[in-house]
């Protein structure tokens, strides 16, 4: 090592987020568990999808185990090519989500981040984010043999009615049944109130947290979000999650207070909408630091609050179904965009970018409508990349930039 | 085959037979996409149900709304759209099946212009009693949605003759079925395939009396019985390429079975006549062979498939997808699994651009027949 790369650069360092090692520990520690071989910790593990109810696992201390957040740790440290080559060999088409292709194949070999995933005693499958969970979902419950809990909640094109009411929350009683059920114990009716409490502390300071970037210059950028939504996904209801996200906010209002930015430069500020680029991450953020111009907000990660309105305090279990049923992408194109036009309007932003993400086609078909929308009732630049969340195959660099550079062109 | 005549000509321009008939009885037409829509309700109120495949155009307009990463169905259907060839239509009816087709329901009602959209949320898991009694919640209010659209009342006279009128063209359909499978030389796959086309947008009540007299005509004709062929089980989606029947039949086969949307799921399950109609419709729905959008147990459609295999004494099964249809693809490998367990022969093929597929679905198919 030579002695230049020693020195760390002040400023730098000024703009790093403390809270980054506390959550990469706390994240460790949360693997480590369920890691750790269920004679020992006498807790069951749910495989369970990014949207699906948390809550109810952590009343029956069972540990929730997330492919989806897996597959993001995949893309990260570039395992996603390997492993979908690996399920496409195994006949699945390149086509398909590459979370899924990548988790897929992963549960038949010895590797991947981790060493893999702790094997599920259930499965928990909530298709408010997509058809695809279901079918993923399938697979694994022929691999593993396990019992599959479905949560089917109808999507809200234009509206949540009664029928939609009583279906899922009589579904939200089969949930409860099925673990009871699976644990041989009684649902603790008591402890889900305290869960769910937590659960709403987590998701209005997570929600805090992303608003601390409407201050200029913004302490955080979305990248920062990308990084520190595992908690709100993984370990939502938990006095760990709400800990944490009390000092990440605390430390977040500290940098506002100093005037710590997390460009040196705010040039720009933007939206992002999709997944991210989880292979790509740092060449994204850089890239767009070149230019000054800051992802100052994004509709995925303020997707484990976009729903909170319709929770109840005083009646958790009574509202989740109503909460789980209408999150953003569960629900119109139409009312997707006005949420991003409002967004824009909260976070002050310049321009929009979409992530056209072959993966995801809940999440992506309908963005050039909203490309319309924002441009018609705002009249802000926006760009769209095509790429793929875990699937470096569909990302081609120089186009990329290209696009980039020129939509910077079209902010100034 | 003359009697076929009819059919085909429909067939050759669905569009044109739904503008004529519209101008000749004053009626109403409502474009659907899937085998879930419950055609019955729609018949009810006069209309005609009117399944949109696409006329398979070269896609322009529809570029502008959709990704390349979306099937030709959902492009094609759009591009139609767009171009105004739809303009027939009164309504469109999108009950909810994959991911593709939800988000198509967003961007036709934003950029459409027809009197009547409907979304039919319906459950998505199948095998429970919730979901049972919500689907029959999802066609009662469907029946009310369209009478509240149409200014019209469905009473339940006019729904009870029109469930009579579906069972009646599902039981004939189901014959022609049966008649290809013990007798290949009275029906070609090609011109069965032409029918079931041709039946998911003629007036059904025209329908059920045509498919009855082609019965009797196919039953009463005098064919010399053609010598052994391979015996073949299609599975997949909307099959629109009539090319793979000839390639099929031209290469010593013959289709004996399918489970596609535009096939076998389309008339298996009768609807009881009588007692608590909109449960009876949601019954049926419930009840089919799914689509593997829908769940019903994890095993479902690979058992099906290899119950058709034996009740039909196949040889062989080609898997028939659309290129970027999520739910077949991950349903792929464990059907394919299943099928060697059992020493039975498989083979797949994508459609990317129905146009566009046909040299290559030849080769194929006459590379597979001849392995068999």
């Amino acid at each position: 090592m030579t002695l230049t790369e020693k020195i760390k650069d002040p400023e730098k360092e000024k703009r790093k987020i403390k809270s980054d090692k506390k959550m990469r520990d706390l994240m460790t520690a949360y693997y480590i568990e369920a890691k750790t071989p269920k004679e020992q910790t006498g807790k069951k593990i749910a495989w369970i999808t990014s949207g699906g109810p948390v809550e109810p696992l952590q009343v029956m201390d069972i540990i929730p185990v997330y492919p989806e957040n897996y597959g993001a740790m995949i893309g990260a440290s570039k395992m996603g090519v390997e492993l979908c080559e690996k399920a496409e060999q195994m006949g699945y088409s390149s086509d398909l989500c590459s979370y899924a292709r990548a988790d897929i194949a992963c549960a038949t070999v010895n590797g991947g981040p981790i060493g893999g995933l702790p094997e599920p005693d259930m499965l928990i499958c909530c298709n408010n984010i997509c058809g695809t969970v279901l079918k993923w979902y399938e697979v694994q419950a022929r691999y593993y043999k396990v019992p599959l809990f479905i949560l089917d909640t109808p999507i809200c094109h234009t509206e949540y009615n009664p029928d939609m009411k009583r279906y899922v929350t009589t579904q939200i009683q089969e949930y409860i049944d099925f673990l009871e059920k699976i644990c041989g114990k009684r649902f603790d009716y008591d402890r889900m109130t305290e869960v769910g409490k937590l659960s709403i502390q987590g998701q209005r300071l997570w929600q805090e947290i992303l608003d601390t970037t409407m201050n200029r210059p913004a302490p955080m950028t979305c990248f920062d979000a990308f990084f520190h939504l595992a908690m709100i996904v993984t370990l939502r209801g938990t006095k760990t999650a709400v800990d944490f996200y009390e000092s990440l906010l605390a430390e977040m209002k500290e940098r506002i207070a100093q005037g710590i930015g997390m460009l040196p430069q705010e040039k720009y500020r933007l939206v992002w909408d999709n997944l991210p680029v989880w292979y790509r991450l740092r060449w994204l953020s850089n890239k767009f630091a070149s230019h000054s111009a800051c992802l100052v907000a994004d509709t995925y990660t303020s997707g484990w609050c976009s729903s909170m309105q319709y929770l109840d305090e005083n009646d958790f279990l009574g509202s989740l179904a109503e909460m789980y049923t209408r999150i953003f992408l569960n629900t119109g194109t139409d009312i997707m965009a006005d949420n991003i036009v409002k967004m824009v309007e909260k976070y002050e932003a310049d321009g929009v970018v979409f992530h056209s993400n072959r993966s995801c086609k809940p999440y992506s078909l309908g963005q050039y409508d909203i490309q319309r929308i924002i441009q018609e009732k705002i009249g802000i630049p926006t760009l769209m990349i095509e790429a793929d969340m875990s699937d470096e195959r569909n990302f081609s660099e120089s186009q990329i930039e290209t696009r980039i550079d020129a939509f910077i062109e079209m902010l100034k | 085959m003359e009697r076929i005549g009819i059919f085909k000509q429909i067939v050759s321009n669905p569009y044109e037979y739904a503008r004529n008939w519209k101008e000749k009885t004053g009626g109403k037409v409502i474009g659907n996409f899937c085998s879930y829509t419950p055609e019955e309700v729609i018949t009810a109120a006069g209309a005609l149900p009117f399944r949109i495949l696409g006329s398979g155009a070269t896609i322009s307009k529809a570029n502008a709304f959709l990704q390349a990463y979306s099937c030709s169905l959902v492009r094609g259907a759009l591009e139609d759209s767009l171009e105004g060839r739809l303009n027939f239509l009164d309504g469109t009816v999108f009950p909810h099946t994959c991911d593709s087709i939800q988000r198509l329901s967003d961007i036709w009602r934003m950029n459409t212009n027809y009197a009547f959209h409907a979304d039919l949320i319906m459950p998505v898991k199948l095998d429970t009693e919730s979901a049972e009694q919500y689907m029959t919640s999802v066609i009662r209010k469907f029946r009310k949605d369209l009478e509240t659209g149409f200014g019209i009342r469905i009473n339940d006279e006019m729904l009870q003759k029109a469930i009579q009128t579906s069972n009646q063209v599902r039981a004939s359909l189901a014959k022609l079925y049966e008649i290809r499978k013990n007798s290949p030389e009275k029906i070609k796959s090609s011109e069965l395939h032409a029918v079931f086309k041709a039946s998911m947008v003629m007036d059904r009540n025209q329908l059920a009396d045509a498919l009855r007299e082609l019965i009797t005509f196919i039953e009463n004709q005098k064919v010399a019985k053609k010598p052994d062929s391979k015996r073949i089980v299609l599975t997949g989606g909307l099959c629109s390429m009539p090319d793979i029947y000839d390639v099929i039949e031209s290469s010593n086969g013959a289709v004996v079975w399918d489970d596609f949307c535009t096939g076998s799921r389309y008339f298996e399950g009768r609807i009881i006549e009588e007692g608590d109609l909109e449960k009876n419709i949601a019954q049926r729905y419930i009840n089919r062979i799914v689509c593997p959008a829908k769940h019903s147990g994890i095993y479902a459609r690979g058992n099906y498939l290899l119950e058709k295999i034996r009740e039909n004494h196949a040889d062989g099964v080609i898997f028939v997808f659309l290129k970027f249809c999520d739910p077949h693809s991950f349903d792929y490998p464990y059907m394919k699994e299943m099928l060697e367990k059992e020493g039975i022969p498989s083979m797949l093929f994508e459609i990317e651009e129905q146009a566009s597929s046909g040299g290559q679905l030849q080769t194929r198919c006459e590379a597979f027949m001849e392995m068999l």
